[in-house]
């Protein structure tokens, strides 16, 4: 993990697959273009949960704080965003090109640095506390944003709003929207890699394995989780804006802020990749979504309870994942070095206890 | 914004409002405190924050329900639900939380959410998403004029509440499992040394627990409504009392039990009604932020 960036056959190989793969299946462009985002979804979690120790059940609320940013930015600038909102309006509102393509611009980086803003603002409550407090404080965040935006008038409460719609051809919209989101996920792939390899990685590591220590070795922990945060906000920020207008209509709690669908997807991601290694989300994300398309609709309605089942299967019985399991059965292969076992061939000593040192 | 100011007039100048206002407040708080000391037991004893907290009421509340509509008076649901909620959590302890007990504290949280999510998706496909509400027919007191309207399932709902919660705590003082429980609590592997099955114990504290959400979900069914969904919200609300209080602390969970019923009440007045999930959750965070100024002050003090 000590690289400082990819080797230029990975860039290659991730740029290739992300250009060709819309060629070679254009019926499911969709699909792919919501894996990449999936992608996303996975490698900004696991800054937090896997490289930070600090598992989050509510980083859903920066997705949904992008997506109603950029809505507002992309109406405001135009129009009067609580008339367009209403549910009296009757007029039709038609977006020129010029102004959807500079309301969208803006609205995508409005979106990441109000995520990031708010992940800053939250910091403060969220980040003194630990483990599964810090787990309960963020899915309260969660809910608290899903439940406070669907009251909110202005932003057009339950009833939610419908985006401006894209000037052009579907074929054309499917791929403008599939290239910004694998653009998205090559860009915070390469982001957290090179970030992964500076000190900045060593220290967000040093906090997952020992906090106290950490301080006391002089690391401004709040400040470096706080950094963490803002990070995996700020994607995740961007991630909600293309999202919020690739659907085309957005709502406070199924499509913004849903703590069951989404939310539950980037930690189950991960946690089937496996947590803390780099690619590990990443897999995670590939197998999930690919199991997810194609057997989602064979469930007929029961998908929700396969989805429970699949997290308490996941938790209980793998959950170092893919990659960590991988890791654990070929680890040459990942270039740890393992001690040959001397140890079992000393004979036991017998009635003494194993030496402390042996431990090590 | 002029409707909450208006509400906090009409609080004004009707202290009688206010009474009417605390005395239902008291009454819901009950079956909260009741579920909260289900959740302290649990955390307290095996350290499992359960996130199926709420949905274990939810599946009281459901069968309840149930009885309800083939014509049995809801209230001989509630000890029908504690011994089926019992099984139930028998078999979630022997599947899966038996082997979260022992890793870290994220593992079992995640495992519990999970459970919680199978709950809540089978709940709405069995039952579908409708708010549904088991009546027991009983009339609707009027004191001070009709000013106070008190509703007579919540005076019982309330009775049972207090039965059931001395009785447990009854058991937990006088009896040998009780005994067990809290010795358990104080150190397993203590406990282990003097020859309780702590394993046993585990399951017991589970089960127990379980069967104390079924008995709060009968009453909430009873005296307010359930919904799939509801869960969540009874567990959010579970945990702001619970970590208000401090899991050891039994007569604090009791207090901010009652204190929740109230703050809700009032809070729902003033407010609105569809803002009451929002302010469950605000006052977690309020709850939690307060905990982490207090824990602020201690570092400080160890520095």
């Amino acid at each position: 993990m000590n690289r400082t960036s990819f080797h230029p056959l990975t860039i290659g190989l991730l740029l290739l697959t992300g250009i060709a793969a819309p060629l070679l299946f254009p019926a499911y462009t969709n699909q792919i273009a919501i894996l990449w985002l999936m992608i996303v979804f996975a490698s900004t979690w696991d800054i937090l949960g896997g490289q930070m120790g600090y598992n989050s059940l509510g980083n859903i609320v920066f997705f949904g704080a992008g997506m109603y940013t950029s809505a507002v930015v992309q109406i405001g600038l135009f129009y009067d965003v609580g008339m367009y909102t209403s549910g009296a309006r009757t007029t039709h509102i038609v977006f020129t090109n010029a102004q959807y393509f500079t309301g969208f611009a803006l609205g995508i980086i409005a979106a990441g640095i109000a995520a990031a803003l708010l992940a800053w603002a939250t910091s403060w409550i969220v980040f003194g506390l630990r483990g599964p407090y810090f787990a309960i404080g963020t899915l309260g965040v969660a809910v608290a944003a899903a439940e406070l935006i669907a009251s909110w008038e202005w932003v057009g409460a339950a009833a939610g709003i419908s985006m401006p719609v894209f000037p052009g051809a579907p074929d054309t919209q499917k791929l403008f929207f599939y290239f910004l989101l694998f653009g998205l996920a090559f860009v915070v792939l390469v982001c957290l890699r090179s970030l992964y390899s500076t000190n900045f990685g060593l220290a967000i590591n040093a906090i997952r394995d020992d906090e106290e220590k950490a301080e006391a070795m002089g690391l401004h922990t709040r400040r470096y989780k706080r950094t963490a945060w803002s990070i995996s906000a700020f994607f995740l920020g961007i991630a909600g804006a293309i999202f919020g207008n690739m659907t085309g209509f957005i709502d406070a709690r199924d499509i913004a802020f849903p703590t069951t669908t989404f939310n539950i997807f980037m930690i189950l991601m991960v946690l089937l990749g496996g947590k803390g290694t780099f690619w590990g989300p990443v897999v995670g994300a590939v197998v999930f979504q690919v199991i997810k398309e194609v057997t989602w609709t064979y469930f007929l309605g029961w998908q929700f309870v396969a989805l429970g089942l699949l997290i308490v299967i996941i938790v209980v019985y793998f959950q170092q994942g893919i990659v960590g399991w991988l890791m654990e059965k070929y680890p040459e292969r990942f270039g740890i070095r393992v001690a040959p076992k001397k140890e079992e061939e000393r004979p036991p000593a017998i009635g003494l206890a194993p030496h402390p040192e042996g431990a090590e | 914004m002029e409707q909450v100011i208006g509400n906090i007039s009409v609080l004004a100048a009707m202290p009688i409002f206010n009474l009417g206002l605390l005395i239902d407040g008291l009454l819901v708080g009950s079956i909260f405190a009741l579920a909260a000391y289900g959740l302290a037991l649990v955390w307290g004893v095996m350290n499992v924050k359960n996130l199926a907290q709420g949905d274990f009421i939810m599946i009281g509340g459901y069968l309840t329900w149930t009885l309800g509509r083939h014509g049995i008076d809801p209230l001989f649901g509630v000890p029908l639900t504690m011994v089926v909620l019992w099984s139930i959590g028998w078999l979630l302890y022997r599947a899966v939380i038996s082997k979260v007990i022992t890793r870290d504290l994220f593992t079992s949280l995640l495992a519990t959410f999970g459970i919680a999510i199978v709950i809540q998706q089978g709940l709405n496909l069995a039952f579908g998403p409708d708010t549904q509400s088991a009546h027991a027919d009983l009339p609707t007191l009027s004191f001070a004029g009709g000013l106070i309207n008190i509703a007579a399932t919540r005076i019982v709902g309330f009775v049972f509440a207090i039965l059931i919660a001395v009785a447990v705590i009854l058991f937990m003082k006088k009896s040998r499992i009780g005994q067990a429980i809290r010795a358990t609590a104080q150190d397993a592997r203590a406990a282990r040394v003097l020859g309780i099955d702590t394993e046993k114990i585990y399951s017991f504290t589970f089960c127990l627990n379980a069967a104390i959400c079924g008995a709060a979900g009968a009453l909430v069914a009873v005296v307010w409504n359930v919904q799939p969904f509801l869960g969540t919200t009874y567990s959010i609300r579970l945990f702001v009392i619970v970590t208000a209080a401090g899991f050891g602390n039994l007569p604090g969970v009791i207090a901010a039990g009652f204190g929740m019923g109230v703050f809700e009440q009032f809070g729902g007045f003033v407010l609105g009604a569809e803002f009451q999930q929002a302010l469950i959750v605000l006052l977690l965070l309020m709850v939690l932020a307060f905990r982490q100024l207090q824990q602020l002050r201690v570092r400080q003090a160890v520095q």
